[in-house]
């Protein structure tokens, strides 16, 4: 997909100006947080639960190289195939020649991030194999020609009326007088609609949440079932996953499962947990007859042993932006490229480029209610600042920052020239202000007071004040 | 300093802050009072000038370096330094040891500094074990936990608390009151209109409380909060906590005219 996050603050200005955008944010806002609470507070072993999960992750990005061999390894035993993708490109084509041989010319997908990074969509129909979304979030999306604006809920930016307007438009065979005012039946529907395709599917395509190196399993959690069915279904199961899915053991899956749901819906588990391990196998009452899986780096293994390894122990839970203020102000689209939010504004430039999302990482208050929610305790603001000092180092921000800040920094590293220049200025900007107690508009401050009024100083300095109240006492004492 | 060797009259370097020192010194003059009345011997360094965060979180670690190798030497030598901010604290307490890692000597100096660093209204409660302040207020405040307070050192129940023993008090708390405010030092300026955003979510709950003063410990979160509610013309003073705990409110509120 194409990258517009060079133009995120055009796209949170129009994100913000968007009416129906702002009201399907607002139930971000009110949904996840109190649903997660709620679940956490159920669980008192939860803290227990992520330090144990961030230790896993740990251990396993350590031993990267053998855990994934051993898994590959497994897969094979099992009667599947495993493929490397270095790249986006690689993992298209290999995907591709799958569908190829498979002779498809309809692939029903299951809900899956890394196919969106990797843009399997466009690619597959530009050369003639149509892709079907079963997920319903991405079923919407893709009637409505647009890619998720959220990690988990896809189209959670969308209001229900304007999923009833697309239903309506593209469902154009069903009577017009039908009822589509409540979310279930809207949901009915899809589910009339989807269960045609399964059938006509010749692939059936998957991510995975979790791969299991001990023994060649892929694991996905869903909520309705589409993907058990896509990947049951069609004479070929295909699984999309980044490397750094792969855990080396079921009890390991079993600990990041404990702390997953909770963390993304607020559930103590999500609705399906489907193990998959190799094709259907004689006297099985089905599955997949070819059982494939595409291992996909593109620009992971370069994380590994920088200080943005830790984000590779992201499960995907999307309680980060469920949690930031600036994900809830403009969404997940303004940020222009796969992935929203925090999670995003660390992963993105890593995978894309600084030069390309320097915006991402900058887009953040460093609230820090992002870190103090993720399962996996990564430490987003502080690789956010990470990619800041990058770019800085690299003199990519603007050069009105980079000399602004410099020129402060140069009077902040000098205790006397702060206290000479901030005695002049300080009682200067507060003689301007007169017997008004703020600004509401000062030069060099139109980004402050576009939106507020600028409080004034209260007179002189703190410091000034505080060496005359000094004087005044050696004065009395002598 | 150990808990065990802890005086009762310690001698505390009180980190002003710029924001403070530079736009609100009531704060300054509040922090010293409490401090006092707790029995601390205060003094204000004149070689500290900011705790580094425009750098520091602009990505330039060099100047972030410099700036915190100043205010560490600035504060030898004292039992503990105290900052009427939690962000500035947070910085000092939680940020400064990072920025040297592999440079061992002043490792060791910026991790013996930070572990004496504490933010004004903790330390009250947590190290000098004051449980109350005797200043009335009559009227209804609500209370902003600012982020890096909140969420770097933990700061929720000791506002709360001390406020709490104020005769005439009543604390009126707002809907998501640990909310980011939408100030985030230089991000309200690099992303005015993400900001406001942010800013109009938080006093749309502090205006529904009906609370006539807004508190909180930061103040550059208290003059966001302050810039947009009298944007907004709403009637609400806006006040650092420390002013209401040392009774000094009698001068305007933050961005009031002068009477």
């Amino acid at each position: 997909m194409q990258i517009t996050s060079p133009a995120f603050k055009e796209n949170s200005r129009q994100a913000l100006s968007d009416a129906q955008l702002q009201k399907a944010l607002g139930n971000v806002r009110s949904g996840f947080i109190d649903k997660r609470q709620n679940s956490i507070d159920a669980l008192p072993e939860f803290d227990a639960l992520r330090d144990s999960a961030r230790a896993i992750k740990d251990h396993t990005l350590a031993h990267l190289d053998l855990y994934l061999e051993s898994y590959e390894e497994k897969v094979k035993k099992a009667g599947g195939y495993v493929h490397w993708a270095e790249t986006a490109a690689d993992a298209r084509n290999i995907i591709l020649e799958i569908c190829r041989s498979a002779g498809a010319r309809t692939v029903t997908k299951g809900k899956s991030m890394i196919t969106e990074e990797i843009g399997l969509n466009e690619f597959l129909e530009k050369e003639g194999v149509r892709p079907v979304e079963t997920d319903l979030g991405e079923y919407i999306i893709q009637l409505r020609g647009e890619h998720p604006s959220h990690i988990i809920a896809p189209a959670v930016h969308l209001t229900q009326e304007q999923v009833e307007a697309d239903f309506r438009r593209v469902h154009d065979h069903l009577p017009v007088a039908r009822d589509l005012s409540e979310p279930e039946s809207l949901l009915a529907e899809a589910r009339r609609v989807l269960r045609y395709r399964y059938f006509q599917a010749d692939v059936g395509i998957t991510g995975a949440n979790f791969l299991v190196a001990e023994t060649g399993s892929s694991i996905i959690v869903t909520n309705e079932g589409n993907g058990d069915l896509t990947q049951i279904l069609p004479r070929v199961h295909v699984v999309v996953a980044s490397i750094e899915k792969i855990l080396p053991t079921l009890e390991d899956v079993g600990q990041i499962l404990r702390v997953l749901a909770r963390s993304a819906t607020g559930q103590d588990m999500s609705v399906y947990t489907t193990v998959s391990t190799g094709p259907r196998r004689p006297g099985d009452p089905d599955g997949p007859e070819e059982y494939h899986v595409v291992l996909v780096d593109n620009g992971r293994s370069s994380m590994l042993g920088t200080e943005f390894q830790d984000m590779l122990r992201c499960i995907r839970c999307g309680a980060c932006m469920n949690h930031c203020p600036v994900y809830h102000a403009v969404g997940g689209h303004a940020y222009g490229w796969v992935y929203p939010g925090p999670m995003g504004a660390v992963l993105t430039p890593s995978l894309v480029g600084v030069e390309k999302a320097g915006h991402l990482p900058n887009a953040s208050t460093f609230c820090g209610r992002c870190e103090s929610v993720c399962p996996m305790r990564i430490p987003l603001p502080k690789m956010m600042r990470h990619w800041r000092e990058r770019e800085f180092s690299r003199g990519l921000n603007p050069a009105t920052q980079r000399y602004g800040l410099r020129a402060w920094a140069m009077v902040a590293k000098r205790p006397k020239l702060y206290r000479f220049a901030t005695s002049i200025g300080i009682p200067l900007l507060s003689f301007f202000k007169g017997r008004k107690g703020s600004f509401h508009y000062l030069p060099l401050a139109g980004g402050w007071t576009r939106h507020r009024e600028l409080p004034a100083p209260e007179g002189r300095t703190f410091m000034q004040q505080w060496r005359d109240r000094d004087v005044r006492k050696q004065e009395a004492v002598a | 300093m150990q808990e065990d060797v802890k005086k009762k009259n310690p001698r505390v370097g009180l980190f002003v802050t710029c924001l403070v020192d530079l736009f609100r010194p009531t704060v300054g003059f509040a922090s010293v009072k409490l401090l006092e009345d707790a029995g601390c011997e205060v003094e204000v360094p004149m070689a500290q000038t900011c705790c580094g965060q425009p750098a520091y979180n602009s990505g330039d670690r060099s100047d972030t370096i410099e700036i915190a190798k100043n205010t560490i030497e600035t504060f030898e030598g004292y039992d503990y330094v105290v900052a009427p901010s939690g962000s500035c604290a947070g910085m000092l307490k939680k940020h400064y040891p990072g920025l040297f890692k592999g440079d061992a000597h002043w490792e060791a100096r910026a991790a013996a500094f930070s572990a004496r660093v504490h933010e004004l209204v903790s330390f009250l409660v947590d190290v000098m074990g004051v449980k109350d302040v005797a200043v009335a207020h009559a009227g209804s405040v609500t209370y902003h936990d600012s982020c890096s307070g909140l969420r770097e050192l933990g700061i929720r129940e000791q506002p709360r608390r001390l406020l709490s023993s104020i005769a005439g008090l009543k604390l009126q708390e707002m809907r998501d009151a640990d909310t980011c405010c939408g100030f985030g030092g230089t991000f309200c300026v690099k992303y005015p209109d993400i900001s406001n955003r942010i800013v109009e979510e938080k006093t749309a709950n502090i205006r529904a409380t009906g609370a006539e003063t807004l508190l909180a410990g930061d103040l550059g979160c208290l003059m966001n909060m302050a810039g947009k509610l009298q944007r907004q013309g709403a009637d609400v003073k806006v006040r650092h906590v420390a002013e209401v705990l040392a009774g000094m409110v009698d001068g305007p509120a933050i961005g009031k005219d002068k009477r």
